[in-house]
């Protein structure tokens, strides 16, 4: 008996529409309302990271100015921003925001295949992101252990936040946890079992292959976190000593600890850490590929090369995360087992930047203010690549661990590359997802300023550490070794960081300018190719499709196909009414 | 749908499932859905697994005899792991049970497979039972998360853990058994097109917890 698949099946059709306005827009099933909640929230906790930023970068630039920030605030501060941006919102806002919305709309599907599941998921991300932020308001504040939350200090007396601080930050990563795989379960089933008819693999638009893998791997690397985070919970409740060797601490035995293994934490946290580098920048590489071709009017190059590509990079971010722990110790063979895996990544990662490049070459470029950001993206990006060979290598990682330059480093490669593709693709999506237009000039003002201000931000900072000037510390004090200059530039890091944090008030009074009296917005104003374009309403209804679903024909990258009158044939377009493009293997039925 | 042209076998079969259109697996949404929960559940236990050997290297102090703590003393005789063997005999026992109940489900002989699926559940129930005998055992005997009388302070931490983890998700299988095999007499699937799969994606469930079981088992007890 052949099986039936199941989008075929009669009774699979029906939809309830929700009609009051609590399933329609608070209890929603719709992957699209769930989409806008997770950015909502994501971009909400991000302002708070931007926050503790500004405030750190006060304190580094003028110390001994601010008597509201004290050494215990500023770890408070650094671990707050860390793990926000990190997990709450870039992870939040890529996997549960975009992917939410995009894969269901570009595999043209009618919505994820467990939409409650998919609801839950939104709600329980919400509870951990109270739960999180409840830590600012316990006894103690909340934890100031750095945001890769070493044992034994994270859970030792001296150590801010030692009393429900980290025991807040760890119960709220198992929610996260939890919702996390409520949702990615839903991603990587509605990718793999309900795409519509025609939709292969190999025609999905590289968005949905970056946010694809990018969810496999976080469906492996979060059980490494949730296994730390227990472990450490237990360590710090019950007295276990899974982490905590036998210590002293001021001069005393505090505790009964015996045995344990503070570097045990550290293969596991980083087993989840590095992946995460990957889970979040996937789909920025995805995302970018996409804008990158609409916006040029050409075709990506070497559509096939890029897929595979995003695939290597999840499957050797598994077997890299010890170039971590360079300075932690470890035998010679392993660290040359791990910069050897570390600088392979870099192969496919090139690769990637060189189709993005030649995607560029010769085509018709709008620089309209996505087209900008993803721009701004390969410069950033690249930037940050080639500081990341350096680290990458033990011999130089060794003396540049614990200074500015691995700070500048991540910044520039996770930090100001992934954010700038979550503001180019909220400005290629917007008029979608509200059916409204923005404000073009206020957008490309919007990324000047925070495209070349990051720079100014992080080329000193790359200096900073090559004059040695450690991380983590609160103030820098006299010491020997640095030039008084030093202290000048971090003074100018901070001005720029100020203004740059200032600058994305454009960006919100741009949506809210576009909200309240945008330009009503055409279907497909980009006249791109996917799916979601070619939606019978904008922004699309509940099921998405009306009543029939779409039928794909071709991939997702036909512009500027010679012989046909427009300069970009959608993939639902029949090869009857238009000339096939490129053709890619696709299985006859 | 037609589905009239055979599809081909070995590793062309493997080409032309992921190259074709709507889905990749011949397979329930929410089978396939079961199946990658439980490989990210399964990186869960493998973690567990990993840092336990970990502590167990690392620790300083000797490591207890697993055999002598978990024996069982019988009419006067000391049985090594006795207890532990029942114990694995019941467990294995139910994913016996459970997959008779997945054939009777695909059968549609709803008796038949609610009571399998009780008894399996029922089974399941019995296993966490002799656990929390064996918990209350080694609690009586001074074990504990921080310490215990026999050696290493990482031998109760691990077996707390880990068998707490594992017994969890025993517990939950059998409540999720239990609604399953409550709907499955009750007619719920029939109004909802008569499909069983729901049956097999539990055992999926079932079957894994069993398997993870026996990885604990050697891993714990044996080694």
């Amino acid at each position: 008996m052949g099986y039936v698949a199941i989008a075929d099946r009669d009774h699979e059709e029906e939809h309830h529409d929700p009609d009051t306005f609590i399933t329609k827009y608070i209890w929603s099933q719709d992957h699209k309302v769930i989409a806008i909640q997770y950015g909502i929230t994501a971009i909400f906790v991000g302002v708070i990271a931007l926050i503790l930023s500004a405030m750190m970068r006060l304190q580094l630039g003028f110390p001994d100015t601010f008597s509201f920030i004290t050494p215990e605030n500023y770890y408070q501060f650094v671990t707050m921003h860390g793990m926000i941006m990190v997990i709450y919102l870039l992870t939040a806002l890529f996997l549960g925001g975009f992917g939410n919305y995009l894969i269901p709309l570009m595999c043209g599907s009618r919505d994820m295949v467990f939409p409650y599941m998919n609801m839950l998921s939104f709600w329980v991300y919400l509870l951990s992101v109270i739960i999180l932020l409840a830590s600012f308001f316990v006894p103690g504040g909340s934890t100031g252990a750095g945001w890769t939350l070493y044992p034994p200090q994270a859970i030792m007396q001296g150590t801010p936040g030692t009393d429900w601080g980290i025991l807040l930050m760890l119960a709220s990563l198992g929610v996260f946890i939890i919702a996390f795989t409520m949702g990615g379960l839903n991603y990587v089933t509605t990718v793999l079992q309900a795409r519509c008819k025609g939709m292969t693999l190999m025609r999905m638009p590289l968005s949905v292959w970056g946010i694809f893998i990018a969810t496999v791997l976080g469906l492996l690397a979060f059980p490494a976190l949730l296994v730390s985070a227990i472990m450490m919970l237990l360590d710090k409740t019950v007295m276990t000593s899974f982490f905590m060797p036998a210590i002293s601490s001021m001069g005393q035995v505090p505790e009964n600890y015996t045995g344990g293994s503070p570097i045990l934490f550290q293969h596991l946290f980083w087993f989840f850490g590095h992946p995460e580098v990957y889970i979040v920048a996937l789909p920025a590489f995805g995302i970018v590929s996409d804008l990158l071709s609409t916006h040029a009017r050409k075709n990506i190059f070497g559509y096939r090369m890029m897929v595979w590509a995003i695939i290597a990079i999840g499957g050797l971010s598994f077997i890299v995360w010890a170039h971590h722990m360079y300075v932690s110790g470890m035998n010679p063979y392993f660290g040359f087992f791990f910069a050897t895996t570390t600088l392979i990544i870099a192969v496919p990662t090139a690769l990637k930047v060189y189709n993005w490049v030649l995607t560029l070459w010769e085509g018709n470029i709008h620089l309209r203010v996505p087209m900008l950001f993803a721009i701004g993206f390969i410069f950033t990006f690249i930037h940050g690549g080639l500081t990341g060979l350096f680290l990458g290598n033990v011999t130089i990682d060794l003396p540049l661990s614990d200074t500015y330059f691995v700070v500048a480093h991540f910044h520039m490669v996770m930090g100001v590359s992934p954010v700038l593709v979550v503001f180019g693709a909220i400005y290629h999506w917007w008029p979608k997802i509200t059916g409204r237009m923005y404000n073009e000039t206020l957008g490309k003002w919007h990324f000047w300023m925070t495209f070349l201000g990051t720079y100014a931000i992080y080329l000193p900072m790359h200096y900073l550490g090559f004059q040695g000037v450690p991380r983590r510390y609160f103030a820098m004090g006299d010491t020997d070794f640095m030039p008084a200059s030093a202290q000048d530039l971090n003074a100018w890091i901070t001005i720029f960081a100020l203004f740059v944090a200032f600058t994305q008030i454009l960006f919100f009074v741009n949506v809210f300018i576009s909200l309240k009296s945008g330009k009503k917005a055409d279907p497909n104003p980009w006249k791109a190719t996917t799916l979601e374009w070619q939606t019978p309403d904008t922004p699309p209804k509940h099921g998405n499709w009306g009543h029939e679903l779409p039928v794909c024909y071709r991939w997702a990258y036909d512009y500027s196909v010679p012989g046909y009158p427009d300069d970009f044939i959608p993939q639902n377009v029949p090869p009857e009414e238009a000339p096939a493009g490129r053709q890619h293997g696709v299985a006859e039925h | 749908m037609s589905e009239a042209v055979a599809e081909p076998q070995g590793s062309a079969g493997v080409v032309h499932d992921w190259s074709r259109d709507k889905q990749v697996f011949g397979m329930p949404w929410g089978k396939a859905m079961m199946w990658f929960f439980l490989l990210s559940d399964t990186f869960i236990f493998s973690c567990f697994l990993v840092g336990y050997m970990k502590v167990r290297i690392s620790t300083t102090d000797p490591w207890p005899n697993p055999s002598e703590v978990f024996g069982l003393t019988v009419f006067g005789q000391s049985v090594p792991l006795l207890l532990i063997a029942i114990m694995t005999f019941v467990l294995i026992t139910s994913s016996g049970t459970m997959a008779l109940a997945v054939n009777m489900g695909y059968r549609k002989d709803r008796k038949k497979t609610f009571w399998l699926m009780v008894a399996t559940a029922a089974l399941g129930a019995t296993f966490v039972g002799m656990q929390a005998f064996e918990w209350t055992k080694l609690i009586m005997e001074g074990v504990r998360p921080w310490e215990n009388p026999f050696g290493a302070a990482q031998f109760g931490a691990s077996f707390f853990m880990i068998t707490g983890f594992h017994g969890m998700h025993v517990s939950a299988g059998v409540i999720y058994l239990l609604v399953v095999a409550f709907r499955v007499r009750s007619g719920f699937y029939e109004k909802r097109g008569g499909k069983y799969e729901i049956v097999e994606i539990a055992g999926l469930y079932w079957h894994f917890v069993d398997l993870v079981w026996v990885f604990i088992f050697a891993f714990f007890y044996l080694w």
